[in-house]
């Protein structure tokens, strides 16, 4: 497509990078099919190829964002679904981050939008704040139809709505520490022990840990390490998110050092998207530009690793799983086999469910700021998982899990729950009333 | 580019945006009205992204009931009316004007009835054309028509355009696999034309609605027929050193009486383009590729394959390469309809759509060739070859002004290379804004007398999508 930035436009290196993504987008229109918000909401404008139209014509004109802009962007969930579908290799993330960052600098929203959005920048990203939020949004959960009542405290009771009514105990698996390989040690990894994941469901991250040392790995979870950044980096944050980034990076390499690191393990796909773009958020930085490859390079989802393990086939378990492929997971990170694969060996039978491009609603913290369009994308997901008739439904992500959870009775669980069991682990409180059936 | 010209925009529209807008607002319900004026400038082109001019406001109607409002208005106030699906058009069919009302019809995507027992379907405008295939696949049905675009195009769109695809070879184009529609006009009377049989007496305005362009009027339903899918289908890939050879080759296959589903062209640099996208295992070291699909029971498909390989035999074929899987036939295909956007990896470009008799395809290939190469540009073939429908992709440099503007020529040279050669300016796309002007280089004045005649009957004031098909000039008076 036509361009239309000035030399000086481009010597800001944002924008330069914009402009390459900009040109190679020749407007066929395909990213409107397989996007969320344009099938919900029927409107180009609520589309990828709408929104790279804006964001160009607000940074061709050195424009500070508008009300329109702001509102139009603000609805694209980040699922990445149309770079899945881009067949001239548009690379939309890093073109609406940069759109967000410009949004952050030059608009100033609506006192109780800035509210929201600053009292989760302050909440989500730490474990004992977050805790603390949750435990008193139990005690606001009756008020949730009350707020909902108002456009500008939607947000408010979306919030109430998602905070479970109970929370798991502190877990220690989230705190720092080395969990030793049982027998042979054929690996050291790393394990990102998170920021929402660890208080909503401290599970995942145990039975990651008990699933890797049983397979002869090593794994550390390092001291100092904080949230991957992805959720202020989402708001267009950027100091904030590449503070968290530096922060990590430097942790990670330290381990790198003591002993070598096969991979940094991570369980929310979320959190993996954004640490292997760590390379590319860091690229200015001299000093760290890098250090922070190194670690992109180092990033690798559960699944990924696991399935470089070459994990024997299991005894079938007569139990249907409808595989949700988070959008961070299918479309951010291009792992779609993999967990299918493992999930498919570990003995359960697997399902597809239709319109699986599609995103539940969840991502990030859209299912707050969004409620409206997320609560009829979770519709729309949980029909489809639920049309497969499945006996559970296995994803990667914890805001997924959230999501989904808050839709349907079927069980959801993180795959490598079911695939610690699978392999020599507790069967999942989750599940437990579930009966396996023995194939006759 | 800026040769083709636009009609002057109505002052008297213009004038009065103000209270149109207004009295649109008042029309539509809340979120169906574009009008802010940076939220319009996303609609100011579809896929000929070339050419761009911001419409006066975008109507997203919800209903058949509130296009007829919509149209009702303007035709009362004197307002040009563009029509747009989802804006995917290669002849810039839906590029609305300064005093044009675009009416969109993206959120009227609903699939109303599948009737197997009569193998239809009734649907929204804006469905898209693989949602219907989608919504029937798990009885064994598909609607056959499938243009490139069928992920995202709109079955209103295709109407529009007429449009075909690789497998219109075997099951014809959307006109042959159209029953009826639901057509607003533009003074806002809403007619059904057809129905669920093959013909429905009278005079066959379903005919002439399909391919109308959106100037006859707004299609907001459409029942369309089923077409039960084949027992197997099997895309092989044939291999050839030349583009000449390749050509010849899809003559000679189709003068012995042998029709499959599709035969697809594709000359290197498409080849090297797709592969790239798709890794669909296509042979890099060809200078042409065929694409054939053969379909039925597995003794059909190889009876008819061995008469295609003993005809490619001749034709000195290089690579005979079998698909082996599900899996490989997808990939191939997502390459090949995927192949126009991909090329945006490498640069932008102008597609063409001309269509010329199976004989004559050595001869324009050779010519597309002279043509780009004299202009100083590349060229990237993919196409219909079966039905002669070719698609030359012109590269070029957009942000170049002189670049663009010999591709523009080398365009027009093409098309009425195509034209000479007994063909015709489009197979598919629609003449749109693109081919507008050459239309006189394919049809006398008295055959666009007649046209202009029959457009005139629907629309009197040329208000619906009117900068497009007919050329400006010596157009009927209102």
């Amino acid at each position: 497509m036509q361009t239309n930035f000035t030399a000086e436009q481009l010597a800001d290196p944002h924008v330069a990078t914009s402009e390459k993504i900009l040109r190679k987008c020749v407007h066929c229109g395909f990213c409107t099919a397989t996007c969320p918000t344009y099938v919900t909401l029927g409107n180009e404008l609520d589309s990828p190829r709408g929104r790279i139209y804006l964001i160009k014509d607000m940074l061709e004109n050195g424009r500070p964002a508008d009300a329109e802009v702001v509102t139009h962007i603000d609805r694209c969930l980040s699922c990445l679904a149309c770079t899945t579908t881009c067949p001239s290799g548009v690379d939309y993330m890093h073109l609406v981050d940069h759109a967000r960052m410009h949004i952050e600098e030059t608009y100033r929203r609506p006192f109780w939008n800035r509210l929201t959005r600053n009292i989760l920048a302050a909440t989500l990203p730490y474990p004992s704040r977050f805790r603390l939020a949750l435990k008193a949004a139990a005690l606001g959960r009756p008020f949730a139809g009350f707020f909902k009542r108002f456009k500008a405290f939607e947000p408010i009771g979306a919030m109430l709505d998602l905070a479970p009514k109970t929370l798991p105990k502190a877990s220690a698996s989230s705190k720092p520490g080395t969990y030793d390989a049982a027998g042979e040690r054929r690996g050291r990894v790393a394990i990102l022990s998170g920021c929402a994941q660890p208080v909503l469901k401290p599970g995942i991250n145990e039975a990651t840990i008990r699933l890797l040392t049983r397979l002869g790995v090593e794994v550390v979870a390092p001291a100092g390490e904080v949230c991957c950044g992805s959720l202020v980096h989402h708001m267009g944050r950027e100091a904030q998110a590449l503070e968290a980034a530096r922060r990590n990076v430097d942790v990670w390499l330290a381990e790198v050092e003591k002993g070598g690191l096969d991979a940094i393990i991570i369980t929310a796909s979320g959190c993996g998207t954004t640490i292997k773009d760590y390379g590319f958020m860091l690229r200015l930085d001299p000093v760290y530009a890098g250090k922070a490859a190194r670690v992109s390079a180092l990033a690798k989802d559960v699944t990924e690793y696991l399935a470089t393990l070459d994990l024997p086939q299991q005894e079938a378990k007569g139990l249907t799983v409808a595989y949700h492929s988070a959008c961070s997971m299918q479309h951010g990170q291009k792992i779609t086999m993999a967990p299918k694969t493992l999930l498919k060996k570990a003995g359960f039978t697997v399902r597809d469910p239709a319109e699986g491009h599609l995103c539940c609603g969840s991502a990030g913290t859209y299912n707050i700021l969004q409620p409206e369009i997320s609560a009829k994308l979770k519709a729309r997901k949980v029909k489809n998982i639920e049309a497969t008739k499945p006996d559970l439904i296995a994803t990667g992500n914890i805001g997924c899990i959230t999501q989904i959870a808050t839709g349907t009775a079927v069980p959801i669980l993180h795959t490598v729950e079911l695939l610690d069991w699978a392999y020599g682990g507790e069967k999942p409180v989750a599940i437990s009333n579930l009966a396996t059936k023995m194939p006759a | 580019m800026d040769q083709i010209a636009f009609l002057e925009p109505r002052p008297a529209v213009l004038s009065r945006r103000r209270e149109i807008v207004a009295d649109l607002l008042d029309l539509l319900p809340e979120g169906c009205l574009v009008h802010e004026p940076r939220e319009l400038v996303p609609f100011e082109t579809d896929a000929f992204v070339s050419y761009r001019r911001l419409p006066l406001a975008v109507a997203l109607p919800e209903t058949t009931q509130q296009v007829a409002a919509v149209l009702k208005y303007c035709h009362r106030y004197g307002v040009p009316v563009v029509p747009r699906g989802a804006g995917t058009s290669l002849a810039g069919g839906a590029i609305p004007q300064e005093d044009a009302v675009v009416i969109g019809l993206s959120k009227m995507a609903q699939i109303l009835e599948v009737d197997f027992a009569n193998r239809t379907a009734t649907v929204q405008a804006g469905v898209t054309n693989l949602a219907i295939s989608d919504a029937v696949s798990a009885d064994g049905y598909f609607y056959a028509p499938d243009p490139s675009s069928q992920l995202a195009c709109t079955i209103g769109g295709n109407i529009g355009m007429n449009s075909g695809g690789a497998h219109c070879l075997k099951y014809g184009v959307t006109t042959n696999n159209l029953l009826g529609v639901k057509l607003v006009l533009i003074d806002g009377t809403i007619v059904d034309l057809g129905g669920k049989a093959l013909d429905a007496g009278g005079l066959d305005l379903l005919g002439v609605v399909c391919g109308g362009e959106g100037q006859l009027g707004i299609v907001t339903e459409a029942t369309v027929r089923l077409v039960a899918r084949p027992e197997g289908a099997r895309p092989v890939l044939f291999g050839f050193d030349s583009s000449e050879e390749a050509g010849a080759c899809v003559a000679d296959v189709i003068g012995a009486g042998i029709i499959p589903v599709a035969i697809e062209f594709m000359d290197k640099p498409a080849i090297e383009i797709c592969e790239a996208f798709a890794q669909a295992g296509y042979p890099m070291d060809v200078e042409a590729l065929l694409i054939v699909e053969v379909e039925g029971s597995e003794a059909e498909m190889d009876a008819m394959l061995a008469s295609i390989i003993e005809i490619a035999g001749r034709h000195g074929v290089k690579v005979v390469k079998e698909c082996q899987s599900a899996t490989e036939a997808a990939l191939i295909w997502k390459g090949r309809k995927s192949a126009f956007g991909a090329t945006g990896r490498i640069a932008d470009y102008i597609c063409m759509d001309g269509t010329v008799p199976l004989s004559q395809l050595p001869h324009v290939l050779r010519g597309t060739a002279e043509i780009v190469a004299k202009h100083g540009l590349r060229v990237a073939n993919v196409f219909h070859a079966g039905d002669g429908n070719m698609h030359p992709l012109i590269l070029f440099n957009a942000n170049d002004p002189d670049d663009a503007a010999r591709a523009e020529a080398a365009g027009n040279e093409i098309l009425k290379l195509c034209v000479d050669a007994g063909g015709c300016l489009t197979g598919e796309h629609g003449v749109g804004i693109e081919k507008r002007d050459l239309m006189r280089h394919q049809y006398s004045e008295a055959d666009l007398a007649q046209q202009m005649a029959v457009r005139a009957a629907f629309d009197p004031q040329w208000l619906l999508n009117p900068s497009k098909v007919f050329p400006l000039e010596g157009r009927p008076a209102a």
